[in-house]
């Protein structure tokens, strides 16, 4: 868009810090609602319900099953809760803009901010606005597909509790999550690549990941 | 003024999209802007005049002022126009049509220098909306007028009402036919409110004019002067010159109040991202936010910054896309990353360890490599006498018939004896070849630059670990980290999903090892004892073997003096089986008395390796001590062999020549002519053999131990009477202690060794090399992990401490052989002098001005080395003493954070416990019923009920003793937060949280489940880790 950058000439904003966040936003806008693309991978997943013309029938909702198949959520522990998080309906239904949302959120762009708010919702398995110790177990059996012993999930949530709970409420309410998260060292790593064509290869997905294994030295390809 | 030149730059685009849309051929439109240098300012008031170059109309009125033409926008592709056009209508379709409908209009001048800028910025303003409204049409406009004007001074009106006629009188006429198509799109679109916003443009954008130049009263007069030059190019008339006076400016308030919203509405702008809002609602107001701000900032950006602007951030980007790809070229290129990590996500770091040693040792012997292969290697071969010239470059007649023998090749005599891979083979030819190479200089510098580049390397890395170490990082969120961040959202590869859950398993379970041993709490005194006890047991072992060794050592001395053929093959080896059975039980009687320490499995860790270590010392030390003894029968033989040549030559010139003694014998094959032992080629065959074997046995135990035991216990476990996967021969675990210390040692030999044997270093990499690949398949395929896995010290400085301590050790046989043996009188660079170094002096004679062998004699007098050491051993006390205050300085203010955090804690705990107290005080009926709850409130059902229950039980002993509270707030707030800390982490003595014991997968009561491999990923917890699931 950089001939709607030039528009800008016109004169919005004076300081060349405010021309370049309208010029994010811009890029974001380009990036998110360039509908033509992210909408054919939202039309590719039921071309059958959705219509090409995402403009005439913004009522259409995908169910959750679809969803979590996407190559770019399928191996994730947290697919079902990330989709559910962003559902409008809170039961993993997604219309065309919640789609949206869901990859602009996880898209490398956006700000730690927003990630940490859509990072509890999704960590939060309960929706009680709270993460306390179920969730925690919940969270913690996912990622390590329950292979530890019951004693192990009891001192690790006991430790996360003990470390980020600030209030002392024991379950870590948003501004406890927040306050842990923003000093995490990798917490970038709460991104998504979305791979607008189809076909996308898993070489091309382990690249991804060893460029986040530059990042994390515990990750691999 | 800046609005005018908005007008320009968006007339000229909307004679695009109109020209565009309507598929007519396009115009080939130049925005050009010329502004004044000196904005130093970045608000409205500098003035722009924009001259729009448009070829086909009034291009003429350009030509001349190039020097500050800045191309806003330039294309010649109707394609990328119309593509731009649209996104432009999408984007700000407002503010297009806004000023779609204005008439070009010219560049109006102030021609009062008298005139107050304000005044200037006003007329601009409203002649900026009177255009609009005049591009409605004549009739409209009035109306219009009237409507803003009911809210604005009538003279104000009048006023512009003027100016817009002047300024369409003045207008180019030549633009107009293109404009009134603009006006009738712009009709149809405008919505009818837009005069209103646009008299709160103009108004806005005066105040800012107003506010701006009460700021930067100094800056007038060079716009001014600005003014004038274009005016005097141009050589139009301004309209605005007859602003009046009496115009009234617009309240204090009015202003102030639009500029908040405006840079609320900026704000907003900014924050827009973090908004946890639908993309659609953001889009809305992102609009609607943008559409707000352009109209009543009214301002121009700085014009040419823009375009360099937006080209950095051009920039920007794809610079950080490269970088990306560059890291990970970057990972790429680290050799044998991918293989290690995924070791280290299912045996933990601390096998990782040794491998990433592995590879760093690798590494150094490449270095060490690329010297003697590139500089004696290589031009020995190249540039050398070739073999079969010299005596000491052939095979001797007597070995000849099994030198090529592979039985002898491997023994690495024959042959291989006399090639470049041994000391012997190298000639005292101060110089080979057209180059001149100092081959014998080449080979002692060679040899000395490996060892000080060995020490560099070490102490080096041992530094730099130590920094990281004291560094040290923030373990507050250890836990919480783990849980909320370790899952990469990028992994779409299931085997890779596999090893990120394998990884965060073992890293959790790292953590919790770390954790119980800290809240491990034992009988002090009988860990001590049993510890005591334990260093007694290892000691005595060591001893034992020692003295065992020594023992051994001194029978073989005897035996061999007596003469080996008297006895038996036992006799014989006698040493080494000692050596090598020594070598296989002790580490493990080691291992048993170190489960007597109970230590945290890494300090365990380092306890056998150290043990180990000293076991193998001995070993060394007795490889040495035989090495030393034959080489003094070496020297003795050739002593003898010595006198036997000068006999054999003189017989050999009394045979052929009996007259002309002085003529050389030409005609004697050199492989007749008899040769001493040369010793070191004999050290270096030692050596070489040593590491071949050494390598040999690992592998074969690899193969054997762990490879066959691996596949017999998995398939034999079918036809078994009892488990053997579980139970007696089970799967090997990888022992790192062993791998660590044969690395070690071998880079020991190779210390040791390559001085007489310039091929080890090569030999040692392609061991190095093999090892690797074969060790990390071995690792993944027949071995399990740790019982407890644990992590590895950050940095493996104890690694570097041995390997040290090693280097330091080997290089004390290598200097003593070259300082005080003599070389060999036949063989080897340095063969016919005295000593081996002495070809530093001989180069220094011949090959250096004589001033220079001056100069290194003064500066080598014991009295200048003396004191320089002096001085330096000075500085290093002084280094030492400033890092170690430093150290604990830092040590000092990290204990103060942690402990600031941990108040800050306490205290908001507190706050939320008596905020919560207060709550329920007012709540609170009846105390006494709570009493009997007290007991099971430890192990109740969830957080919050025992939370409630707790606080009430707490609630209510307060209140028993509310006398005692008041007494003042410390033994209060002590006995809250205690209460607190009770109900949130309970003790660690509360049957739920006690942590498992330290062994505690074998211990009965334990889950029926795999007592081992807990977090072994897959169904068969004790099947060999299959390649198919992990490659």
């Amino acid at each position: 868009m950089k001939f709607v950058a030039d528009a800008k000439l016109g004169g919005i904003v004076h300081r060349e810090v405010d021309w370049s966040i309208i010029q994010e936003d811009l890029d974001e806008l380009e990036d998110w609602t360039d509908s033509n693309e992210l909408h054919g991978r939202y039309h590719e997943m039921a071309p059958n319900i959705v219509p090409m013309d995402y403009t005439k029938d913004p009522d259409v909702k995908l169910p959750i099953q679809l969803i979590i198949n996407m190559p770019e959520l399928k191996e994730n522990p947290f697919k079902e809760r990330i989709v559910e998080a962003f559902s409008e309906d809170g039961d993993g239904n997604l219309s065309f803009n919640d789609f949206v949302d869901m990859f602009s959120v996880l898209s490398e762009m956006a700000p730690r901010e927003l990630k940490a708010i859509y990072a509890f919702k999704i960590y939060d398995f309960n929706t009680d606005n709270f993460i306390c110790k179920s969730d925690l177990e919940k969270t913690l059996n996912k990622l390590t597909r329950e292979e530890l012993t019951a004693e192990e999930i009891t001192l690790v949530c006991e430790k996360v509790i003990e470390e980020a709970d600030m209030d002392g409420d024991g379950k870590l309410a948003f501004a406890d999550f927040e306050n842990m998260i923003s000093k995490a060292p990798d917490f970038l790593s709460f991104h998504l690549y979305i791979h607008l064509y189809l076909d996308i290869t898993l070489s091309s997905r382990c690249e991804w990941s060893i460029h986040s294994s530059v990042l994390y030295t515990n990750n691999h390809c | 003024m800046s609005y005018r030149c908005m007008q320009h730059i968006f007339l000229e685009m909307s004679v695009f999209v109109i020209d565009a849309l309507n598929g007519n051929v396009m115009i080939f439109v130049k925005c050009r802007s010329s502004y004044c240098q000196q904005q130093k300012h970045n608000m409205i008031s500098f003035i722009v005049v924009i001259e729009v170059d448009n070829e086909e109309g009034s291009a003429a009125e350009s030509e001349d002022d190039d020097s500050k033409i800045a191309t806003v926008y330039h294309t010649d592709n109707i394609n990328s126009v119309r593509v731009c056009v649209r996104e432009l209508l999408v984007l700000i379709h407002d503010i297009n049509f806004l000023f779609l409908s204005v008439p070009p209009t010219p560049h109006h001048d102030c021609e009062d220098e008298e005139e107050s800028e304000n005044e200037k910025k006003i007329t601009a303003k409203t002649r900026r909306g009177n255009a609009r409204g005049r591009a409605r049409k004549d009739s409209e406009e009035e109306e219009e007028m009237r409507t803003a004007g009911q809210r604005r001074q009538r003279n104000r009106r009048a006023q512009r009402k003027q100016a817009g006629n002047e300024d369409s009188d003045s207008d180019g006429e030549s633009r107009k036919n293109k404009k009134n198509r603009a006006n009738q799109i712009s009709k149809q679109q405008e919505p009818s409110e837009d005069g209103e916003d646009d008299n709160k443009g103009g108004r806005k954008g005066r105040g800012k004019n107003e506010t701006k130049q009460e700021k930067n009263p100094d800056e007038k007069g060079k716009k001014e002067k600005d003014n004038k030059k274009k005016k005097d190019k141009k050589k139009k008339v301004s309209s605005s010159s007859d602003s009046d006076s009496e115009e009234e400016p617009i309240t204090e308030e009015e202003l102030a109040k639009l500029k908040e919203e405006v840079e609320e509405k900026k704000k907003l702008i900014a924050t827009l991202r973090n908004k946890p809002w639908q993309m659609k609602k953001k889009l809305d107001v992102l609009k609607e936010a943008q559409l707000f701000v352009e109209k009543f900032e009214g301002a121009l950006g700085k014009g040419k910054g823009k375009k360099f602007y937006a080209y950095k951030v051009m920039m920007t980007k794809k610079w950080m896309k490269f970088q990306r790809d560059f890291e990970n070229f970057k990972t790429a290129c680290i050799p044998w990353e991918m293989k290690i990590k995924e070791i280290e996500s299912h045996f933990g770091s601390s096998v990782a360890s040794y491998f990433i040693f592995l590879r760093w040792m690798y590494g150094i012997n490449m270095i060490l490599f690329g010297l003697t292969f590139g500089l004696v290697m290589v031009p020995e071969v190249l540039m050398g006498k070739p073999y079969g010239t010299l005596p000491r470059k052939t095979v001797p007649r007597a070995e000849e018939r099994t030198a090529m023998n592979f039985a002898t090749l491997w023994d690495f005599s024959g042959l291989a004896q006399y090639s470049v891979l041994f000391y012997g083979y190298y000639n005292n030819q101060r110089t080979i070849g057209w180059l001149k190479f100092r081959m014998p200089l080449s080979y002692f510098l060679v040899g000395v630059g490996t060892i000080a580049y060995s020490y560099m390397v070490v102490i080096r890395t041992m530094a730099r670990n130590a920094n990281e170490e004291g560094g040290g990082d923030d373990t507050s969120f250890n836990f919480s980290w783990k849980m909320f961040t370790s899952w990469d959202y990028l992994i779409g590869n299931p085997e890779t999903a596999d090893n990120k859950f394998a990884s965060i398993t073992t890293s959790f379970k790292e953590a919790i090892v770390e954790e119980q041993e800290n809240r491990k709490e034992e009988n002090i005194h009988l860990t001590r004892f049993l510890r005591v006890l334990a260093n007694f047991l290892a000691l005595c072992t060591l001893a034992g073997s020692g003295y065992l060794i020594y023992f051994v050592v001194r029978r073989s001395q005897k035996f061999a003096l007596e003469g080996l053929d008297n006895y038996g093959w036992w006799e014989r080896n006698e040493v080494n089986m000692v050596m090598s059975l020594l070598g296989m039980f002790c580490p493990t009687l080691f291992d048993v008395i170190s489960s007597l320490e109970n230590y945290h499995p890494r300090i365990a860790l380092r306890w056998q390796l150290g043990r180990i270590f000293a076991l193998f010392l001995g070993n060394l030390y007795t490889f040495i001590i035989a090495l030393m003894d034959e080489i003094n029968l070496k020297l003795e033989e050739e002593k003898i062999v010595k006198y036997n040549m000068t006999i054999w030559e003189a017989s050999l010139y009394n045979g052929t020549i009996p007259e002309n003694a002085t003529a050389p014998p030409i005609q004697v094959d050199p492989a007749d002519v008899p040769r001493g032992p040369c010793w070191e080629t004999m050290v270096g065959q030692e050596f070489v053999r040593l590491t071949i074997s050494d390598t040999m046995t690992t592998y074969i135990t690899i193969i054997i131990g762990d490879f066959l035991r691996a596949v017999f216990v998995r398939f034999f476990n079918y036809c078994w009477c009892w488990d053997l996967e579980y139970g007696f021969p089970s799967y090997s675990e990888f022992d790192i202690s062993g791998n660590v210390l044969g690395l070690i040692f071998n880079q020991g030999m190779i210390w040791m060794g390559s001085f007489y044997a310039p091929g080890l270093p090569a030999i040692n990499m392609l061991r190095l090399h093999t090892s690797m690949y074969l060790q990390c398949w071995a690792v993944m395929c027949c071995n399990v992990p740790h019982e407890r896995v644990f992590k590895a010290s950050r940095s493996n400085n104890f690694y570097m401490a041995m390997l040290l301590f090693i280097l330091f050790l080997s290089t004390l046989p290598a200097v003593y052989t070259i300082v005080s043996i003599p070389p060999s009188f036949d063989c080897g660079p340095f063969s016919g002098k005295t000593r081996m170094f002495e070809v530093i002096s001989e180069t220094l004679e011949n090959d250096f001005p004589s001033w220079f062998g001056k100069v290194f004699s003064y500066a080598s007098n014991p009295g200048l080395i003396l004191p320089f050491i002096l001085l330096m051993v000075l500085s290093i006390y002084y280094l030492n003493a400033t890092s170690k205050s430093y150290k604990e300085a830092n040590l000092d203010l990290k204990k103060k954070l942690q402990s600031q955090a941990e108040e800050n804690k306490k205290r908001n705990k507190q706050k939320a416990q008596q905020a919560r107290e207060m709550e329920e005080n007012s709540l609170e009926t009846k105390p006494k019923q709570q009493g009997s709850k007290q007991d099971s409130a430890a192990d109740q059902g969830t957080q919050k009920g025992r939370g409630d229950k707790e606080n009430k039980k707490k609630t209510s002993h307060q209140q028993e003793g509310s006398p005692s509270q008041q007494h003042g707030p410390g033994p209060n707030a002590h006995y809250t937060s205690h209460g607190r800390g009770g109900s949130l982490a309970p003790p660690p003595h509360i049957a739920v949280t006690q942590p498992p014991v330290p062994r505690g997968y074998g211990m009965p009561g334990y889950p029926p489940r795999n007592p081992r491999f807990e977090g072994f990923p897959g169904g068969h917890p004790r099947m060999p880790r299959g390649t198919p699931n992990y490659r």
